[in-house]
């Protein structure tokens, strides 16, 4: 089944979504993730080993992200790629049979609306096996604690790109913090870095997509 | 009206303003509010901080409309209400203008994505279309699209401006220094895509804004002139990458550090200077000193 693995991990990394998809033009015609994934469950391949592939395929887009050789638009077409394995994955994931790795709640701190990080880092951490609960931009604190109790043992991500909203970080990291000293809260964003994380009290700083991942794989 | 380019074209460097979202919350605007809305519901605010740009020698003003896009507003409820505030920031950053100097109105991105079917183009051309026109009946001298990372949403903007404006459009880029020690945008396009799209589009300015500080600033304007000698360049930097003290976000360059900066700026090519997040009148009053 290696091949398979093999097969969803290019898929995934270069962005191939589908057979019709144009991007990359280099892969023009070929079966994308969807097709291959498809056919994998027909064929009886475990689910698992599709996941296994979706893991493969984001990190070494990951890597490559994070040592700018890739940007946004790279990852964004591998997390759809990624998402259309997933599709196939869905139904193992609801019956049991694949097991999530860990569960992350993930949102922008209020009065910050931009998302573009939190949705790389979400759709990341989502190919890499969690159940990713994705809380949206401009999330008032309110809601991350109210979504922390309804999933214990979670792990939560706050993102920050507009500068003016880092305050609003703080707050939320201490509100969370202090009614649940044992959640892991990660954050990151443009403006962020590891002095602020260190200096609000959150447990993680995450510089990329790719780091979230390694901090909750080895935390979970 | 009126026009920018034939007083650049004299070698003359002109110097704008600095921040309005970070001065907005300095005066009270509340995480979660809409800093377009005070445009009409507290416009004295918005017409001091114009105002206190005017005083410290910018010959150019921007308005109080970066997130004024009809896809932005919509997050407030506020989608059908662009016009009217687009057109009320044009009309404060006039009143403190007088005739003469200039009123750039200013466009941000949507926050959406183009390549991942966020957003149809012609939506997003919509937008842009009614936040340009309504600026310049407003009275803006010129339309100043800004904080851009996607060059496609770049140059849709700045064609609507052009199909729906009479006046001249200016575009600015925010890059990043890479481990190459290159700059990209976010969205991974260089300096010499970025000047050849925009042109082809037919920006009448270029340049770059935001970022982490002015000694970058320096590298992006020479890597732009060198792949075009001639097309005029603005320039408006953050006070340095922020920094929390005491819950505060704090931009850490100094008005003299800003200003010390301002001639080698200026020797790689910038045509206009000014400020970005974390700037102040007194960094405004500083580079005045030293472009004279």
């Amino acid at each position: 089944m290696d091949n398979v693995i093999e097969g969803i991990a290019l898929c995934v990394e270069r962005g191939k979504i589908s057979k019709q998809s144009p991007f990359p033009p280099d892969m023009k015609d070929q079966d994308g993730a969807d097709e291959i994934a498809a056919d994998a469950i027909k064929q009886g391949v475990k689910p698992d080993d599709l996941l296994d592939g979706c893991i493969l395929g984001m990190n070494r887009i990951g890597e490559k992200f994070s040592q700018n050789k890739v940007f946004v638009p790279e990852l964004l077409m591998a997390a759809k790629a990624m998402t259309a394995v997933m599709n196939h994955l869905q139904p193992f994931l609801e019956s049991g049979e694949v097991k999530h790795k860990g569960k992350f709640v993930i949102g922008t701190v209020s009065g910050d609306l931009h998302d573009i990080g939190k949705n790389l880092a979400s759709m990341t951490i989502k190919g890499h096996g969690f159940d990713v609960i994705d809380l949206g931009v401009d999330v008032p604190v309110d809601k991350f604690m109210q979504t922390i109790a309804d999933n214990p043992g979670c792990f939560v991500g706050l993102s920050a790109l507009l500068t003016t909203t880092m305050g609003n970080m703080e707050k939320s990291v201490k509100a969370i913090k202090e009614k649940y000293p044992d959640t892991k809260v990660l954050i990151g964003g443009a403006p962020v870095n590891q002095n602020f994380c260190d200096k609000i009290g959150a447990d993680f700083y995450a510089a990329d997509p790719q780091g979230a991942t390694e901090y909750l794989k080895q935390n979970v | 009206m009126k026009s920018i380019l034939p007083v650049i074209n004299e070698g003359k460097v002109l110097l704008s303003d600095g921040a309005w979202g970070t001065f907005l919350h300095r005066k009270g605007l509340q995480a979660g509010e809409c800093p377009e809305l005070w445009n009409v519901e507290n416009q004295d605010a918005v017409l001091e901080i114009a105002q206190s740009y005017i005083d410290s020698g910018s010959d150019l003003i921007e308005t109080n409309s970066f997130g004024g896009n009809p896809l932005k507003l919509a997050h407030y409820g506020l989608k059908d209400r662009a016009a009217e505030l687009n057109e009320a920031a044009a009309a404060i950053s006039r009143k403190a203008a007088g005739p003469d100097h200039w009123v750039l109105g200013s466009i941000g991105p949507t926050g959406q994505i183009l390549m991942m079917g966020d957003v149809s183009e012609d939506e997003m051309l919509k937008g842009f279309r009614i936040q340009a026109a309504a600026l310049e009946k407003g009275s803006a001298d010129a339309i100043c699209i800004e904080t851009m990372t996607a060059l496609d949403e770049a140059t849709l903007a700045v064609k609507a401006a052009k199909e729906s404006t009479q006046i001249e459009v200016i575009c600015t880029l925010t890059f990043d220094l890479t481990q190459t020690g290159e700059f990209r945008t976010m969205m991974g396009h260089s300096s010499e895509e970025v000047v050849i799209a925009l042109k082809e589009v037919g920006a009448d300015i270029i340049g770059t804004n935001c970022g982490n500080g002015f000694s970058n600033m320096i590298g992006i304007v020479k890597e732009i002139r060198t792949v075009d000698a001639e097309i005029p360049i603005m320039v408006q930097a953050n006070a340095g990458a922020p920094i929390i003290v005491d819950s505060e976000t704090v931009f850490p360059e100094t008005p003299e550090q800003m200003a010390a900066l301002v001639p080698e700026l200026v020797a790689a090519g910038a045509n206009i200077i000014g400020g970005c997040c974390g700037t102040t009148p007194d960094h405004i009053r500083a580079i005045r000193n030293v472009l004279g």
